[in-house]
């Protein structure tokens, strides 16, 4: 009953969070979301019993695209502040 | 009008997500093929202990090898993008008299060490345990991406022959280990390693796998973080 619990609000977090960060007018707090997603998603394929998916998701998909994306936000806002000077 | 485009796109998306809840909900039971005990019984034969690891460096082997070539392509197409850049060496714009920063270089200078382990020690569980070249690969991109942003690793521009040697290499010892096994084991059957050396072989080819994905996924953050120059951003 408990892991059923468990499961449910997992995926609430995980539609939740997918869903704010698709709505979120601030580029970083889109990131930020994204990199949240990504570790709900290693847990999800821990629940799921696949641990491998869950190293590869937990350091790829959140890691290193996080900080790809986090890159990204950061060059973007440089831009900007040197277009507007 | 994009409100209502918005709308319209939302609303299919739904009726997408619940159609195909419902469809998988009202698939008739798997048939007659379990795949678990399928590969349970030809796991003596694999040269591991772990049916994950068995399947993709063993059973599946010749999508692995395609799989790091994707990779490989993929870190070309970044550095077809970058054209010549400027080295960013973040650590120039520090002061080190600021405390967090003296706590992010001693977390680094700390932290890679027991990374390189970990990756090491994940290299070689991944025989008998969740583990794996493509995690330990992972970690050692970590490692690294870990030194660029404290500056002790500056960003890469255009690779060197060690680097370039570094990126292929996993492909190499795969390519190699295959055309050997073709040659001398089995011939005329692609990547059928003879069960006696089946376990050393995924070992030699796993250890070449997390080196090249090391550096390729590093390559990925590293080659995209040094300042662009004025040519790049007028493009």
């Amino acid at each position: 009953m408990s892991s059923l619990i468990l499961d449910l609000l997992l995926a609430i977090a995980l539609l939740w969070s997918a869903l704010r960060s698709l709505m979120a007018p601030d580029l970083f707090h889109a990131v930020v979301l994204f990199i949240v997603f990504g570790l709900l998603m290693a847990l999800a394929w821990s629940r799921l019993h696949a641990p491998d998916i869950a190293l590869a998701e937990a350091a790829i998909g959140a890691g290193l695209t996080g900080a790809l994306l986090l890159d990204t936000v950061g060059y973007l806002r440089k831009k900007q502040r040197e277009s507007l000077l | 009008m994009k409100d209502l485009f918005n709308a319209l796109v939302i609303v299919l998306s739904a009726t997408l997500g619940l159609v195909l809840i419902w469809v998988i909900l009202e698939l008739p039971p798997p048939a007659r093929i379990r795949l678990p005990e399928q590969v349970l019984a030809q796991l003596d034969a694999s040269g591991v202990t772990h049916p994950v690891t068995a399947v993709l460096l063993n059973f599946r082997g010749y999508d692995t090898l395609l799989e790091v070539m994707v990779l490989l392509l993929a870190l070309l197409g970044v550095l077809a993008q970058i054209g010549k850049r400027k080295q960013k060496d973040l650590l120039a714009g520090f002061r080190l008299s600021r405390p967090h920063l003296q706590v992010l270089l001693w977390l680094a200078r700390v932290l890679v060490p027991l990374m390189v382990l970990v990756a090491g020690y994940l290299l070689w569980v991944g025989g008998h345990q969740p583990g794996g070249a493509f995690q330990a690969g992972a970690v050692l991109a970590a490692a690294g991406v870990l030194l660029n942003l404290s500056g002790i690793l500056p960003s890469w521009t255009e690779p060197a022959w060690n680097l370039r040697a570094g990126l292929v290499a996993g492909l190499l010892v795969f390519l190699l280990a295959a055309a050997a096994v073709m040659a001398i084991a089995s011939p005329g059957l692609l990547l059928q390693y003879p069960p006696p050396s089946a376990g050393m072989l995924i070992l030699l080819i796993e250890a070449g796998l997390t080196l090249s994905l090391g550096l390729i996924l590093a390559g990925l953050f590293l080659f995209l973080s040094g300042d662009a120059t004025e040519d790049e951003a007028e493009k």
